[in-house]
């Protein structure tokens, strides 16, 4: 059990691509562990991507479940995440454990559908969207090298308008 | 003495202020903070937070011989302020309607009752100079939340041809 520490920018480690899990074993379960403990122990947060901890395997944890009203599949520990499929697009606020003191608006698919292992090697399948697939994008660019600040987008920009009121 | 300063700059819009109104500032070994620019009608304004270890006299010094080149007005005072200090807008508000040239005054003043800190406000007039249509949008920090926001926009839109949208922003952390 420990607290990890985690990468901040401009460390050159953030942009390496990890590589697929392939042992699923008691030194996986014990990592997952302390990347959770990692999790909660840092600024609230609804994420967090084993490369933020020098760690570069294709493991990410997302938990979304704080927030109020928002639909979630809970705390999730998804391992070689692969998106399958995405749908629209909506423009959202977003920081990053590995980014302090700087926010920016970032567009990401709307809907996503994703196929990951769980903690036993099984494969899953999500239905995901909103601010819970979100997360799960700006998780698995870790995995792939990218910050959310390799994509924003204008501050000015318009955010996804969900309710209209007449 | 936090040394940051507050500059304006102020003036008919052409090509090359920016750069070279922060070159004069880099050269003179100030260093940028946060800046924001607007273009409006052909105008032009930056507001930039530049960190300067001599005195506003000596900056404007530095920053004088391109806005007279340039025809700006150049504004510097001392702020306390440092970096990180900017409130996090947790709800945008966005507000339509025709005919309704007082909007900008009827809405704010309602927001404001509210609890919200407007913290950024853009408004443009769109459609024709017969039809002509009204577009502003908000983005602020809702003091007392984002349903006494709902509500006190519910009650302006009575009645009334706009539509009001509000929509919270959820800043994600991972
Ligand atoms: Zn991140």
């Amino acid at each position: 059990m420990a607290i990890l520490d985690i990468l901040v920018y401009p460390d050159p480690r953030l942009a390496q691509i990890s590589s697929p899990v392939e042992k699923f074993n008691d030194e996986l379960l014990s990592f997952i562990f302390d990347l959770e403990e990692t999790m909660r122990a840092g600024p609230p947060s609804v994420g967090i991507a084993a490369p933020q901890v020098g760690h570069f395997e294709r493991i990410i944890l997302v938990d979304v479940s704080s927030k109020p009203k928002i639909p979630n599949h809970g705390r999730l520990t998804l391992i070689n995440p692969n998106i399958l499929c995405k749908q629209g697009s909506m423009v959202g606020r977003e920081g990053c454990l590995s980014v302090p003191e700087y926010t920016g608006n970032v567009s990401r698919a709307e809907k996503i559908t994703l196929q990951a292992l769980n903690k036993e090697g099984k494969s899953l399948n999500y239905n995901m969207e909103g601010f819970e697939a979100r997360a799960v994008q700006h998780e698995i660019d870790h995995l792939d090298g990218l910050l959310f600040l390799d994509r924003l987008v204008s501050r000015r920009s318009s955010l996804f308008i969900r309710k209209v009121y007449k | 003495m936090s040394n940051w300063y507050m500059l304006t700059v102020v003036g008919r819009d052409r090509p090359g202020i920016v750069s070279q109104v922060t070159l004069a500032i880099y050269k003179g070994g100030g260093n940028l903070g946060e800046a924001s620019m607007v273009r409006l009608g052909g105008n032009f304004s930056i507001m930039l937070m530049v960190h300067y270890e001599g005195t506003a006299e000596l900056l404007e010094k530095l920053i004088s011989p391109v806005g007279d080149k340039l025809h700006l007005h150049i504004h510097i005072v001392s702020i306390k302020g440092a970096l990180h200090q900017r409130l996090e807008p947790d709800v945008r508000i966005s507000i339509y309607g025709a005919d309704r040239a007082g909007i900008v005054a009827e809405t704010t003043g309602v927001l404001v009752e509210a609890g919200l800190n407007i913290l950024n406000l853009e408004s443009d007039v769109g459609g024709s100079p017969t039809n002509p249509i009204y577009i502003m949008e908000i983005d602020g920090a809702a003091r007392n939340g984002v349903d006494s926001i709902r509500l006190a926009l519910d009650s302006v839109a009575k009645g009334k041809n706009i539509k009001i949208s509000v929509t919270p922003i959820n800043t994600l952390m991972g």
